[in-house]
């Protein structure tokens, strides 16, 4: 038996290691997991942003009145704690991933 | 509110359309090889769809950021990065070693909906596991370089190597399974 040189082992890891293409389901539920994160982010911020005033807004220069947009940061971080919940839970129940955005809503609510 | 007061937030909303459009374009790009980096290091489709999933949440939050350190070099490295760092999470939190996974990876059915036919089927067994003796570092750089065709710069930023001692893990790599191979390595 001879022995394998380098490119005779380059050119087995090619083909060993080729690309594997993803399931196809698989970018459908990574598109609908980052829009359930970036709506709910969103809406988070414009009801923030809506409800204040003019005199408000020149308040949160004070860093004493920081503690409300540090909440909304901290919602944004639930909201990727949730998806992590929510992945759990998926495992243990294959169509739970159908209503992802509806359950990060509800966690967020 | 005087006109001169409002660009600011029409700029932001357009500056955080253009990052979505990149960051999409980014995802679009290499979904595959941040799938085929997840299955090659947890070895079933399964956890690798998971790995995938978090790998691209974890992006978008600091896409911005990363983004902007970039100055215009490939993100590829980044993101594999941050695939990496959640594969060995993966192993951890199973207190499994990665050295159980690619040696049960059938080179021959790994991609879905193709049907190939590949000769040399034992070599092909042998040298994924052959693999398996390699130290992590090495066995992930080869993943990187054959799998990803990534090159020795991007392996350098994606390991957090230099460019040089990655072109040596990557030679030293090739060798030992060179040696395995002909059965000399132990």
């Amino acid at each position: 038996m001879t022995e394998p040189t380098t490119n005779d082992v380059e050119s087995l890891l090619r083909t060993a290691l080729r690309p594997i293409d993803p399931p196809e389901s698989l970018p459908g539920r990574v598109e609908e997991t980052l829009s359930a994160v970036t709506e709910a982010a969103a809406e988070e911020l414009s009801a923030w942003a809506e409800e204040l005033s003019d005199s408000e807004l020149a308040s949160l220069r004070d860093p004493r009145n920081w503690l409300r947009p540090a909440a909304a940061v901290a919602a944004g971080s639930v909201a990727g704690g949730a998806l992590l919940v929510i992945e759990m839970r998926r495992r243990r129940r294959p169509s739970g991933l159908r209503n992802l955005s509806d359950e990060v809503r509800s966690k967020l609510s | 509110m005087p006109e001169s007061q409002q660009p600011a937030p029409v700029l932001e909303g357009a500056a955080k359309a253009k990052l979505d459009r990149d960051f999409e374009q980014l995802y679009r790009d290499h979904l595959r090889d941040v799938y085929s980096y997840s299955y090659y290091r947890v070895g079933n489709h399964h956890d690798a769809e998971d790995l995938t999933e978090q790998a691209f949440l974890q992006a978008y939050r600091h896409f911005e950021r990363a983004q902007r350190e970039s100055h215009g070099r490939p993100l590829r490295p980044w993101l594999i990065r941050i695939a990496h760092n959640l594969a060995s999470n993966f192993h951890r939190d199973r207190a499994r070693k990665p050295q159980s996974t690619l040696e049960h990876i059938d080179p021959i059915a790994a991609p879905h909906g193709t049907e190939r036919i590949v000769e040399g089927r034992e070599e092909l067994k042998q040298v994924m596991s052959s693999m398996q003796d390699l130290p992590d570092d090495r066995r992930e750089a080869l993943i990187m370089r054959f799998a990803l065709g990534m090159d020795n710069r991007e392996i350098a930023r994606a390991l957090g190597r230099t460019d040089g001692a990655t072109k040596v893990l990557i030679h030293r790599a090739i060798k030992q399974l060179e040696e395995r191979m002909d059965g000399g390595g132990s």
